[in-house]
This record gives C-alpha cells, sequence and structure tokens, in this order.
C-alpha cells in the first residue's frame, strides 16, 4: 500500500514539475522585484509592511490558483485521457488513487511554497539588510497558508471526482471566496432568526473557514499567533480535509468510468 | 478451474435526460476461458467488448452477474498483480519516457525495486522499443505507443492478459508485430483474452473465439469448429463418369477427374445427395467438410438476430 500510495503521490509531483507549475516561481520573483522601487520612496516599517503583505499574498494566491488549476484536473484529466485505465487494472484500491494524488498535489505546493518561503526571506534580507527575530514569526502565516492549501486541494480533488472541469473551477473558486468570509457567515448566523439561523449556521461549519487562517496583517504588524490557535487551525484543517477527502473517495468508489 | 470464468455479465446505461431509460450494452454474457488459452472476444464495433473488458478490470461496475479471474472474483485488487491489460487506443503519461512509465506500473503492480530495474530493458527490447526507452512518450508514434502498451501489460509478468483491440489502427507492419508479441505471449503460456474485430487476427492467433453482438454472446467454440459449422459446404467423391437427374440437382459444382466425380455440395443437401448415391449403388470414395472462414460464420451470427426479427414481425 505505501509503495503504491509513494508512487502515485511522486508521480503527481514530476507531472506538476515537468508541466512547468513551479513556473509561477518566476512570476513570484518578478513580482517581488517590481514592487521593489516602491520601497525606496518610503520609511523602512511601511516598506516592511508592504514587503510582508505583498509576499505572504502572493504566496498564498499563487498557492490557491495552482490547487485549483491542478486540482480539478487530477481526476478529470485521468478519466479524459484514460490513463485511469491502466492504473485501476492494477492492484490500486480507488482509494489509494485519490490519497495518493492529493498527497502529490500537497507535495507539489510544500516545496512551491518553500522556494517561495526562501525568496521572500532573501526580499527582507535585501530590503532591511538583516533580518530580525520577529521576522520568523511570519512563518506561522506562512504554515497557515499551507493548512489552507491542504483545505482546497481536497476540496478540488472532490469536485474533480464528479464534476466537469469547468464546474470544479466555479465551485472551487466560489467556495474559496466564501471561505475567506467564513466568519461574517458566523457573525450573519448569530443574528439571525428562524431558518435563516438554521442554514446559516449550517453553511458556516459546511464551508471551510479561510478566515481563521489569515493571519497576514497581524505577522506584517509583528503580532504573535497564540499557540492555542496553531493547534485549532492544525487540527481543524486535518480534519475538514480528511472529511472532504474521505467524500471524494466514498464518490469515486461507486463511479463508472466512461 | 478456469482462467476466466464470467457468469450472466449484465451492464446497463441509463439514458435520455428526462425520462431515465435503461439502455443494455451487455446481456448476460457467460463463458469460461481455459488457462493457457488466446481467446478471440470478436463483435463489430458497439457490440459490449470494451463494456466487458472494462468491467473486469475494475473501471465500471455490472449491473448484474459475476466474474472469477484465476478463482478468484474479478474486483480483487490482489488478482490484479496476476492481469496485464491494454485498452484500446492507450495514452500514457506523455511527460514520462517509456522506462520511468514501465517503472511506475511495475511498482504499482507489486514488482520490487530490484526486479524492475532488471525487467524495464529486457521488456523494451522485446517490444521493439529498447533504443528509445529514454525519450519522452510525447515523441512517440501511434504504433510506438501501442507497443508502449503492450510493455506496460506484460512488464509485471502477468499470468492472463486483456487486450482490447491491440492491432485498431496500425500499419500492416504495425500489426504483424503485435501479431507476433501476442505470440510470443502465447508460446510462454499466459492466457490471453482479446478483444478485435480484425477477423485474419483471431483467426491467426485464437484458440477458441467468441462472437459478441449487441451485448449479446451469439457463439463460441473453437475456430476450426465454427469454421466448418458456416462452411456450409462439402466436397463429396464417388466413383462414377457422370452426374445424372436428381444427383445433378444437388450439386454446386461437379468435375469428372478419370474414374471418378468430384462434387460441390451445400450441407442442407448432403444426406439427400449420400441417399441417392446408395440408391443407385454409386460407390463412395469420401465425404470432407468444406471450411467457411471466421469471417462467414461472423457475418452469419451478427446477422441472425437481424433475420429472426424480421421473420418474427407479422406480415
Amino acid at each position: 500500500m505505501t509503495s503504491r500510495l509513494s508512487a502515485i503521490t511522486l508521480n503527481t509531483f514530476r507531472e506538476a514539475v515537468r508541466d512547468r507549475v513551479l513556473y509561477n516561481l518566476i512570476l513570484f520573483v518578478l513580482l517581488l522585484v517590481a514592487s521593489a522601487p516602491l520601497f525606496g520612496q518610503i520609511s523602512i516599517d511601511l516598506e516592511r509592511l508592504i514587503l510582508v503583505n505583498v509576499g505572504l499574498s502572493s504566496i498564498s494566491l499563487f498557492g490557491v490558483i495552482i490547487a485549483i488549476f491542478v486540482g480539478i484536473g487530477l481526476v478529470s484529466k485521468e478519466i479524459e485521457k484514460k490513463t485511469l485505465y491502466t492504473i485501476l487494472s492494477r492492484p490500486v484500491r480507488r482509494w489509494e488513487f485519490i490519497v495518493g494524488k492529493y498527497c502529490g498535489l500537497l507535495l507539489t505546493l510544500v516545496v512551491n511554497t518553500a522556494l517561495m518561503t526562501v525568496g521572500f526571506y532573501i526580499a527582507l534580507l535585501v530590503s532591511a539588510h538583516h533580518l530580525h527575530s520577529t521576522d520568523f514569526h511570519l512563518l506561522v502565516a506562512i504554515y497557515f497558508i499551507v493548512l489552507q492549501f491542504m483545505m482546497m486541494i481536497a476540496l478540488t480533488l472532490l469536485f474533480s471526482s464528479f464534476s466537469s472541469p469547468i464546474f470544479s473551477t466555479i465551485f472551487a473558486f466560489a467556495l474559496f471566496v466564501i471561505g475567506t468570509f467564513a466568519e461574517d457567515l458566523k457573525n450573519f448566523a448569530a443574528l439571525s432568526e428562524g431558518i435563516v439561523k438554521w442554514l446559516t449556521t449550517v453553511a458556516s461549519y459546511v464551508v471551510p473557514n479561510f478566515a481563521s487562517l489569515n493571519v497576514i496583517t497581524q505577522a506584517a504588524h509583528d503580532q504573535t499567533v497564540g499557540r492555542g490557535l496553531i493547534l485549532h487551525n492544525t487540527l481543524y484543517a486535518i480534519l475538514y480535509s480528511a472529511a472532504v477527502t474521505a467524500g471524494a473517495v466514498l464518490i469515486f468508489e461507486r463511479r463508472n468510468l466512461k | 478451474m478456469h482462467a476466466i470464468e464470467i457468469k450472466g455479465l449484465t451492464k446497463s446505461y441509463p439514458v435520455g435526460f428526462w425520462k431515465k431509460r435503461l439502455r443494455p450494452a451487455l446481456q448476460g454474457l457467460t463463458l469460461e476461458v481455459d488457462r493457457g488459452e488466446t481467446f478471440g472476444f470478436l463483435g463489430p464495433n458497439g457490440a459490449g467488448k470494451t463494456t466487458t473488458l472494462k468491467i473486469l478490470m475494475g473501471i465500471i461496475f455490472p449491473t448484474a452477474g459475476s466474474a472469477t479471474i484465476l478463482g478468484k472474483d474479478f474486483l480483487d485488487p490482489e488478482i490484479k498483480k496476476k492481469v496485464g491489460f491494454l485498452p484500446e487506443q492507450p495514452y500514457f503519461y506523455d511527460y514520462l519516457s517509456a522506462s520511468e512509465l514501465l517503472a511506475y506500473y511495475a511498482e504499482l503492480s507489486g514488482v520490487p525495486r530490484s526486479e524492475r530495474n532488471r525487467r524495464i530493458g529486457p521488456v523494451l527490447e522485446r517490444v521493439g522499443l529498447g533504443d528509445v526507452g529514454n525519450k519522452q512518450l510525447r515523441k512517440f508514434s501511434k504504433g510506438m505507443l501501442q507497443r508502449v502498451g503492450i510493455a506496460q501489460a506484460i512488464i509485471h509478468d502477468p499470468e492472463v492478459v486483456f487486450l482490447d483491440e491491440p492491432m485498431s489502427g496500425l500499419d500492416p507492419l504495425g500489426r504483424h508485430e503485435v501479431r507476433t508479441l501476442i505470440q510470443g505471449l502465447k508460446d510462454e503460456g499466459k492466457t490471453i483474452f482479446f478483444s478485435t474485430h480484425i477477423l485474419a487476427d483471431a483467426e491467426a492467433l485464437c484458440d477458441r473465439v467468441a462472437v459478441i453482438h449487441k451485448g449479446e454472446l451469439r457463439g463460441i467454440g473453437v475456430v476450426n469448429d465454427l469454421r466448418s459449422s458456416v462452411g456450409g459446404q462439402s466436397e463429396v467423391i464417388w466413383e462414377g463418369t457422370q452426374a445424372e437427374g436428381d444427383i445433378k440437382g444437388l450439386l454446386v459444382e461437379s468435375h469428372v477427374a478419370g474414374q471418378t466425380l468430384r462434387a460441390t455440395v451445400n450441407s442442407t443437401d448432403l444426406d439427400r445427395l449420400l441417399e441417392k448415391l446408395r440408391q443407385q449403388r454409386l460407390r463412395l470414395v469420401s465425404v470432407t467438410p468444406l471450411h467457411g472462414t471466421l469471417e462467414d460464420y461472423f457475418l452469419a451470427k451478427t446477422a441472425e438476430k437481424k433475420t429472426t426479427e424480421k421473420e418474427a414481425v407479422p406480415s
């Protein structure tokens, strides 16, 4: 089982690398370089603030885009091109295929994020000529971004297991936007009454809560993130991803692959 | 124990947007394939061949029926270690090289790493791709991809090999090469189940064939028996120099050769001819059934139902 899982994981990673998914890193570097002229005209503190915001937001945005656009094809492309036929005719369980694909894309995004993080810290070093110990608090924000990717991959994989790529993209983007405002949905549920309260409460638990995973602003202002929130978010992302991936497996296990 | 045993395999697809109806793609297919046998699964396009193979490979699920491969349920993942499959018009991960693809599939089939590395080279050599193992598959021609398809189907040394239209879309040379490869597998004693609508290939390679049409099994048997069953004619030789009267009317053609008469007769008239020869006290020398081609049998079986259906319509 481990061997099959790792084989599918590594093949998914290899596909992403060879399909030039990591080329987004060049765009990321260009973005940081392009914003550099701005920095010379503003104060050191503001310069760091902008750099942190631009850097971390870019890491998040590029990752989410990769998670969606690569994620939606993870299963549907294999069905469409019939490459899945030669996989399922081997001793590969359908759940192993789904979990392997999940791990493969997660590995891709972790590597991508790690490389971006290196670039981001180099940019910080260049702009301030040295790194503060507080700069390493930013790693928590990056860790939360990775947790966000975990959930996004699970969601796109779920959509990919039963829907066409176009609908999967729409669903995934819609959920990403709704999830970003999950806290507002909770507040709205608290203020509502009757059936609306019931519906919005259910919706606020079903949609991914990306709001609590976004600590970019806090990080930019050197505010530390409590251990409680780190633990809470870690457990939340793991359980949410596991539940959604289990849903994808349940659908895929029963699916006739025409 | 049979290598493959299929019992009442049925598959229906819902069709229609508003009011769903079930369209049968496969209807109660039952057949067995023995170990070491090369079995041809014949039928026109849309007959249900690929549906059968997709079910056996666990790609789609049957509506009813069951199947075993080497005595185990066809959905048991463990049995798939002993099964190889070449899909129709295969497409592979084109960002991989042929060697990488084979290594990947061998790993998925549970071949140990040391064994994997030992097998890839010879298998590539065997399918004639020994010198392009490191080339990316996106640069391969259709014929080369078909050979990669066969390589991936045998990389884990399976006991049973399923091939879906292995010669489809290949030029005569490509077909000959694939045919030679299948013959090689047959010589190794592997059980081969291959679907095709190219009858010459089935005739050349198969021990037994089944004909499927509109999802129904129309006939099954040893190739020679099936051919003779539709040959429909026999060669009859008796002593004499002339075919006369009633006898002449029964013959398709006849030739005099010295003191014997060599005639061709339809099987339906054979008994009557023999009776006449007996009555006229003519000495019978031999009766030899003339074989039809597999194509004759195939055409007869795929047309059979049409005729029956027409006959059933009240005038």
